[in-house]
């Protein structure tokens, strides 16, 4: 028997080999950069109280990733958006955040979390550096503060003190108009009932000095019963009352101020009340509750944000909330700042955004602009009116003038030593 | 601190009576809840850490049967007659299986039905939180007792509530079964000698403490906000309320749960940022005079 070759592998075929498992181990990284698809991280609150604000942040991000896709993705490159559960804690926040860049291999970051958990992941986009777009946290000082402020991290949400000047000033001509000078407040005891009513009262009092605070009350968050605070308000007798509660709280507070004519004692300012979470869900809901608009189909009164609204809708079987319209800017900024730069990378990216403006369902005058001074949100649709138990729930909405706003607000910065 | 506004209210007959009328409505929720939470540990030597969900079923149940039938009675009915049935079949099917165990066992195993039964919640009515409404009969303006408010609701609650107490009372005390579950509660060996069953008094009477709390959850229904979990805090209150009251003791829960009341009611207005404080003061009070609570029995 003669044999053909030698016995053990040769150099030729160890080469082959080696060619062949160095194919192999670098074929996921050249099918990556082929698929052209960039991952997108999310850590938002899917379980617990507020898993419905959450989800329909979710909802709202969905929608318009189907959107952003179909028109092309980000300058070629196919949205994979990577939704994960923070239960609403920050420390969880913050390590979602951190595993969605580091293990998921997230470019860009959307944090859809309330205030605790929205401070948190800012600290982890400042360690990170990733690009951020902070969606749902209104507390003014993420953005105001310059402490707070890096380049790569953008705020889309509304922001508590704008509300606070829209509000005071509602307030106060109606506190004129009728001569309320007593005033009561109920808000959740936490940082951001507190900041928010001490925001509110100050603007109310700045426009209508006369207002007198004589009575307070500070539930916990997610307190079952607030007879003794409903109670403790009836004995105060104030002729307006002022308050931050939200949500289910809300709601709970709604049916127990009911039953003892509250409402039909004094106006009552609520500025959470008008977001479909809280309209649709209260069943005696008594008129003329004075609201901020949270969000609302027909406020914006315009064609392009009642459709935003049906298309949602006709999606998910609910309305949209207050979180879902500001994920949705988030996007909708993402897609035309990527469009300009004409790039997918964080960086280019937040160049572009700085002082962008673009079309807007939900912008006052149609369109809303990232501010390049402090890469917060400004021009969003803002304004108060009075509930009535049925759809529009608040059929007339009287605006912010965005120009007063801005006056105001950069007086409040120059006192809280921002600027 | 306010205490002028305290010595104001206290000076005034309308503030008298809306706060102590305030006092008494927190204090009968608290006390249907933690009724059954003390009949259960009185009887089967069981802390009911998942008595909270029971509460919650209560409610979900309610709010389900008049979204349904629109008839408030029968939200009531399944509301409590929904939350028995779970109870029964609850202890018979897992909590008699752990009476021999330590406390820790137990405890474990409560703990992980909270967590379950949240989820069933969850899952069935799904995670938002819902409102029942109120019933249009009870959409009447508040009645005026002495310059006080009172929401005619809350007095049905407070009636239902004391009635409740008044049947369980005298029930124990002057009938058949009631010196069955008693003796059942002394020596159950001894019961079980006497050919007894005591199996099926252990079930009756976890399912009658789940039943106060569905009806607690019942009667909630109507003004507070439903979401899985919302158990929870009530289970608190419930045992600073049996720790006051005394372990065991019917009428410990009913004094402890409208001291309760009251010092919500009346430290709200004196201690606006205390009164959660005032309630676990009070009960360290307690606690150090009395160990065994203001109508505990000491054991032998």
């Amino acid at each position: 028997m003669t044999r053909k070759s030698k016995p053990g592998v040769s150099r030729r075929s160890t080469l082959a080999l080696m060619g062949a498992a160095a194919v192999t181990f670098a074929t996921p990284w050249v099918a990556r950069a082929q698929a052209k698809t960039i991952k997108v991280g999310m850590p938002t609150i899917l379980s617990g109280r507020v898993a419905q604000l959450g989800t329909s942040s979710r909802n709202a991000v969905t929608i318009e990733v189907e959107k952003i896709n179909a028109a092309g993705g980000l300058a070629g490159r196919q949205i994979e958006m990577v939704i994960r559960d923070s239960k609403g804690q920050p420390q969880e926040a913050a390590r979602v955040a951190r595993e969605l860049v580091n293990t998921d291999g997230c470019e860009l970051l959307i944090d859809a979390e309330a205030s605790s958990g929205a401070f948190a992941v800012h600290e982890v986009a400042r360690d990170l550096g990733v690009f951020c777009i902070h969606t749902n946290s209104e507390t003014s000082s993420l953005t105001a503060d310059p402490k707070q402020h890096i380049p790569n991290a953008f705020r889309t949400a509304r922001q508590g003190v704008h509300d606070s000047i829209v509000g005071g000033g509602y307030a106060a001509a109606i506190a004129k108009a009728k001569g309320l000078k007593k005033w009561a407040t109920c808000s959740p005891d936490y940082a951001y009932g507190r900041d928010t009513t001490a925001e509110f009262i100050y603007y109310l009092k700045q426009f209508a000095p006369d207002v007198e605070i004589i009575s307070d009350a500070w539930p916990k968050l997610f307190q079952p019963d607030y007879t003794e605070v409903v109670t403790k308000i009836l004995q105060a007798k104030p002729q307006a009352m002022y308050s931050a509660l939200w949500g289910g709280d809300l709601t709970s507070y709604i049916d127990q101020a009911n039953i003892y004519a509250l409402f039909s004692q004094m106006e009552v300012f609520a500025v959470n009340m008008a977001d479909y979470t809280a309209l649709t869900v209260v069943k005696n809901l008594p008129k003329g509750i004075h609201s901020g608009n949270r969000y609302i189909k027909t406020y914006p009164a315009t064609a392009e944000n009642a459709a935003w609204a049906d298309a949602y809708k006709a999606k998910f079987n609910e309305y949209p909330t207050n979180w879902s319209w500001e994920n949705a800017t988030a996007m909708m900024l993402l897609a035309e700042a990527s469009r300009k730069a004409n790039s997918a990378d964080g960086k280019k990216i937040a160049d572009a955004m700085r002082g962008l403006t673009i079309k807007s369902p939900f912008g006052a005058d149609g369109t809303v602009t990232m501010r390049a001074e402090d890469q917060t949100l400004i021009g969003y649709a803002i304004g108060w009116g009075t509930t009535i138990p049925n759809e529009p729930y608040v059929p007339e909405v009287k605006s912010g003038d965005w120009k007063q706003i801005l006056a105001l607000e950069a007086e409040w910065k120059k006192s809280k030593g921002y600027t | 601190m306010d205490l002028n506004a305290l010595t104001g209210c206290l000076a005034s007959s309308a503030c008298l009576v809306t706060q102590s009328t305030s006092g008494f409505i927190i204090g009968m929720l608290l006390f249907l809840v933690a009724v059954g939470l003390t009949l259960i540990f009185g009887v089967l030597k069981v802390v009911n850490f998942s008595h909270g969900a029971f509460y919650m079923f209560g409610a979900y149940f309610a709010m389900t049967a008049y979204q349904f039938t629109g008839s408030f009675a029968l939200a009531m009915l399944c509301g409590a007659a929904g939350t028995a049935i779970l109870g029964l079949v609850f202890e018979r099917v897992f909590m008699s299986r752990v009476y021999g165990s330590d406390v820790l066992m137990q405890l474990l195993v409560c703990y992980a039905f909270v967590l379950i039964f949240d989820d069933v919640v969850r899952w069935i009515w799904g995670p938002e939180f819902k409102s029942m409404g109120m019933p249009a009969a009870f959409q009447v303006p508040p009645l005026f007792i002495a310059g006080g408010v009172v929401p005619p609701y809350y007095l049905l609650l407070i009636g239902v509530a004391l009635a409740v107490a008044a049947i369980l009372g005298l029930g124990l005390a002057s009938t058949r079964i009631g010196k069955v579950i008693r003796a059942a509660a002394h020596n159950p060996g001894m019961v079980s000698a006497l050919g007894i069953n005591t199996g099926l008094i252990y079930g009756s009477v976890f399912a009658l403490g789940g039943m106060l709390a569905g009806l607690a959850g019942a009667l909630a229904a109507p003004v507070r906000s439903l979401t899985p979990g919302m158990g929870f805090s009530v289970l608190i209150e419930s045992f600073i309320v049996t720790v006051i009251g005394g372990m065991g003791s019917i009428l410990g829960a009913l004094i402890g749960a409208l001291l309760i009341g009251l010092i919500r009611s009346f430290g709200s207005l004196g201690f606006p940022l205390f009164t959660d404080g005032l309630m676990y003061l009070f009960m360290v009070i307690v606690l150090v005079a009395r160990p065994t609570g203001l109508f505990g029995k000491e054991v032998a």
